[in-house]
């Protein structure tokens, strides 16, 4: 079974003042239909402009420097400008990170769905479209009178489902999510992230979630892959990662998270993330690493295949090291 | 809620015009000049002495403004005849009344401030748009910038150079007046198109004096708005390039700008005012020019009161005008 | 942008130096001064060349073309560079006596209003209760009153034997007070917030210490914006004046001529002159002002200003 997105050799830099920003560094990533990945790492590790890559939705001064984005079979990168808006919503939908604004204040809820829908598929019927947003409405459990209402009538939960509506209005394959529960309190997030995986289920459209809680992302995603310094490091199950993470710094991360085991203890990352102005050589983890070798300085490691289905880029698995 | 909001706005609307009919009832009071006295002094001058017509202006200037009655009552009497919009009667051109002379000028002002109040908003903040959305041309962008260095030149400085240039050395446009001399006003089609060809110099001069403050403030607005989630979030929903601009940038950086529409109204009459004045347009600015070169103290009170009237209560409807274009207005 | 030096730090140069290269990044400030400068010089250099009696009716022979036009003449540039009016005014002296008395209003009710502005401002904010209630009250009321029209009834109620430069600027300062005192205001009441003055206050500093100690210092380039701003609103607002009429008719400000002009029908008769240069003069000095004024703000508000 061919995956439904493919991501090739994706690089992606910003041009500053004080030099290039490499953001995303020839990241290659798999996922299958029905799918859903969490994506997580630092702030600044190159998350969300992972996200804004796949949209194409990179903004001067950033650049999609090489790479490939397949979705259903369509290079995305490939595309013209206008082929690519009209693949944005019906192929691969962005649900935003601040759900709070992300509506305009001065157009009803129902205008705004109707909007998007008319800018795909122009020829149908008014009906049709308003029946459209209706329906999609009512699968992330608004009742239809939303459709009437302006964004400051709902509350935060209720903004992000609309935004999860309009995400799914066209059955997109892939859905990428950032963060969309960051600004909300915990009972709604719940809320949301499931409203999210009944959707998914129901469309069987793969997912990305991006987002800085563990402990929400393990309760919902198959597959998380951990990104640092704008590279990704393992790509594994849920179980594997929380059980058994092989990557030093997934190692860390899991570290980290508190539980009920050892109540108290915070146990933080040593070190700084990198500039992404100046990535160390070699792994970008191996200042903080404390399982470093002298290769690790030199030499990048490549992502490996392990165990069948774990994708890790480390020299400490690497045969011969 | 909503009656309450607007019985606050009547309210204020009513204490606008209280305080500026107190000043002009206050003001000449305070002064040592007795105008009544000044006009028998000049008609007595130029001969056209009439005692009949003098006793009813010294009746209707008692009325107003008369040292027989107490102080109190006097105020009390003055704002009563404004209420029943009483503004006197001419001094200069008895029998008219104020009320007569206004109502005669008024078309030329409106006619005047309205085609070049929306014109100079709607070129204004479309320019300012284009000038601050990333996507426009080059071109579109680089014609904001002349109106921009017009934004300290009041339109009556501008409508100088315009009859300067334009209709002074050119000749392409008449030097002012309403309408060309020899030409009998009736309502006929070369008659109206003679009106219009007279107001296209004070129209363009009024434009260009004000388009520049509205390309200057929406283009800082534009700036901020492009920055909000939700143009962001339409673009991510693959709208195309003119709905965003329409329906997600334009209709929300609009909404300041119809608060300072209602801001600028009064500069706007005042311009208006003037270049009516130098183009000779028999408008309200033209009639307090005459006035106040004619010492016609009750025509330039009740003009001075009239237009300020009317700022305020545009102030006002623009302000209700703002719950339909700004739905959260209406919770509050 | 800044990388670390390793040579010895570079000599300082001179202050002029540095301002000409302010001078430079903030464009506005520096045009707006340019042109103020040659306005100056032209009025400076002008009191040298004319003689002050020209500027009056019945001076010279009247209705005289400017005579600087006429490249080739050999006596260049002539007996009446800027032409004469109807009047027999020389416009020469007509433009510098008025460039010099347009300066004068504006200075004076530039200045004056802005004393009032920051005195009322301040004493509303920092003190509050019935005071500042009734300040803002005053400032809503008038607000959309427009002043011009107040302006011209209080012109017009005095004696026109009586208007004097003085006066003009007097009546302009009467209702010129509302701008500075909001905007002095609204500073003051942010400032009080900040952390200096709570600190002051604590350390037992005294509220005229904290006045003259530690807010004034903070709001001078906000008093210096406030000052440009006003002395454009003065320069206007006369220019409305006269040019209405309501100007000392005696004198030759440039609103005066304008109206004098118009009330002749110079243009019918040809005379372009008689208000060309007036109203050259008048959108050099308030062009002059309003770049200035944006200038100002930039300096004196750190968010508009731009990044190196």
């Amino acid at each position: 079974m061919t995956p439904i997105l493919q991501i090739r050799d994706l690089q992606v830099s910003y041009y500053t003042d004080l030099g290039r920003a490499t953001a995303l560094n020839r990241v290659n990533l798999d996922l299958n239909a029905g799918e859903k990945l969490g994506l997580v790492g630092e702030s600044g590790s190159g998350k969300s402009t992972m996200a804004l890559a796949m949209m194409r939705m990179i903004k001067a001064p950033g650049r999609i420097e090489s790479g490939s984005v397949t979705v259903g079979g369509v290079d995305l990168i490939s595309l013209n400008d206008e082929e690519m808006r009209l693949a944005r919503l019906s192929r691969i939908a962005y649900i935003p990170q601040g759900a709070m604004n992300s509506l305009n204040p001065v157009m009803r809820i129902g205008a705004q769905m109707v909007d998007a829908i008319k800018a795909h598929v122009p020829d149908m019927s008014q009906a049709d479209m308003t029946e459209q947003c209706m329906k999609a409405l009512e699968s992330v459990d608004l009742k239809r009178n939303v459709f009437q209402m302006y964004a400051h009538e709902l509350s935060g939960g209720m903004k992000q489902r609309v935004c999860i509506a309009i995400g799914i209005l066209l059955k997109p394959q892939v859905i990428i999510a950032d963060e969309p529960t960051s600004a909300l309190d915990v009972v709604t997030q719940r809320q949301v992230m499931e409203t999210i995986d009944r959707v998914q289920k129901e469309m069987g459209t793969a997912v990305i979630l991006i987002g800085h809680d563990m402990g929400l992302m393990a309760q919902f995603v198959d597959k998380v892959a951990v990104m640092y310094a704008g590279r990704l490091t393992e790509v594994s199950t849920v179980r594997d990662m929380f059980s058994k993470p092989m990557h030093p710094y997934a190692q860390a991360l899991i570290k980290s998270l508190p539980n009920l085991s050892n109540k108290g203890v915070f146990q933080g990352i040593a070190g700084l993330a990198p500039s992404l102005l100046r990535i160390p050589n070699g792994c970008a983890f191996h200042p903080r690493c404390p399982q470093a070798m002298d290769v690790c300085k030199t030499t990048i490691p490549d992502v490996k295949e392990y165990e069948g289905n774990r994708l890790v880029a480390c020299h400490l698995y690497t045969e011969g090291a | 809620m909503r009656l309450r909001l607007i019985l606050r706005r009547v309210a204020f609307l009513v204490m606008v015009v209280w305080a500026a009919s107190t000043i002009t009832f206050f003001v000449p009071r305070l002064s040592n000049r007795n105008p009544i006295r000044e006009r028998f002094a000049e008609l007595s001058r130029t001969g056209g002495f009439a005692a009949a017509d003098l006793e009813v202006i010294v009746a209707s200037y008692n009325k107003k403004f008369g040292l027989d009655k107490p102080l109190l009552q006097q105020y009390t009497d003055y704002i009563g005849s404004i209420a029943r919009f009483d503004l006197g009667v001419s001094l200069s051109r008895f029998p008219m009344t104020v009320t007569q002379i206004i109502y005669n000028s008024l078309p030329w002002t409106i006619s005047l401030l309205f085609v070049s109040a929306i014109l100079s908003f709607v070129i204004g903040n479309l320019l300012g748009a284009v000038a601050a959305w990333p996507r426009s041309p080059g071109w579109l962008r680089a014609f904001a910038t002349p109106f921009i260095m017009f934004t300290g030149v009041p339109p009556v400085l501008l409508a100088i150079f315009l009859l300067f240039f334009l209709a002074f050395k050119l000749k392409l446009f008449p030097l002012g007046q309403a309408y060309s001399t020899g030409i009998a006003p009736d309502w006929s089609f070369k008659f109206m198109l003679d009106i219009m060809w007279h107001q296209v110099l004070p129209a363009i001069s009024m434009i260009l004096g004000s388009v520049g403050g509205w390309v200057l403030s929406m283009r800082g607005m534009g700036v901020t708005i492009q920055g909000e989630d939700y143009v962001n979030f339409a673009e991510h929903k693959g709208l195309d390039g003119r709905t965003i601009f329409r329906n997600y940038y334009l209709r929300n950086a609009l909404l300041p700008q119809v608060t300072g529409f209602a801001l600028a109204l009064g500069s706007l009459i005042t311009s208006g005012a003037v270049v009516e004045g130098l183009y000779a347009l028999p408008g309200l600015g033209s009639k307090l020019g005459e006035a106040i070169r004619a010492n016609d103290f009750m025509v330039i009170y009740g003009i001075v009161l009239f237009i300020t009237m009317s700022v305020a209560t545009l102030m006002v409807l623009v302000e209700f005008l703002y719950p339909f274009l700004d739905p959260r207005i209406k919770q509050e | 942008m800044t990388t670390l030096t390793t040579t010895a730090p570079p000599i300082q140069p001179s202050r002029l130096k540095l301002f000409g290269g302010y001078l430079r990044r903030n464009k506005s400030l520096g045009y707006g001064l340019g042109i103020l400068l040659f306005l100056i010089l032209f009025t400076a250099i002008g009191f040298f060349q004319i003689k002050p009696k020209a500027a009056y009716p019945l001076a010279v022979r009247p209705k005289q073309p400017p005579s600087i036009l006429d490249f080739g003449a050999k006596d260049w540039p002539g007996k009446y560079p800027m032409g004469s009016d109807f009047f027999g005014r020389d416009m020469h002296a007509v433009m510098v006596t008025g460039m010099w008395q347009t300066a004068l209003i504006g200075v004076l009710a530039g200045a004056a209003g802005t004393m009032i502005g920051v005195v009322l401002g301040f004493t509303s904010a920092y003190f509050g209760g019935i005071f500042d209630m009734a300040i803002k009250g005053i400032c809503q009321i008038l607000t959309p009153i427009p002043v011009f029209m107040i302006q011209i009834i209080i012109a017009s109620s005095l004696d026109k034997r009586d208007v004097t430069i003085f006066t003009m600027a007097w009546i302009v300062v009467m209702l010129a007070w509302m701008g500075p005192t909001l905007v002095i205001r609204s500073q003051v009441l942010s400032m009080k917030e900040r952390q200096f003055v709570a600190v002051a206050k604590l350390s037992g500093v005294g509220n005229g210490g904290i006045i003259f100690g530690e807010i004034l210092p903070n709001l001078l380039p906000f008093i210096a914006a406030a000052f440009v701003s006003q002395v454009f609103g003065s320069v206007f607002a006369s220019f409305y004046l006269a040019i209405v009429g309501l100007g000392p008719l005696r004198e030759p400000l440039l609103g005066n001529i304008i109206w004098g002009a118009q009330s002749q029908g110079a243009f019918f008769n040809g005379w372009w002159w008689w208000p060309i240069w007036p109203a050259t003069a008048m959108v050099l000095i308030l062009s002059a002002l309003a770049l200035i004024n944006m200038g100002m703000d930039e300096l004196a508000n750190p968010r508009v200003r731009r990044t190196e």
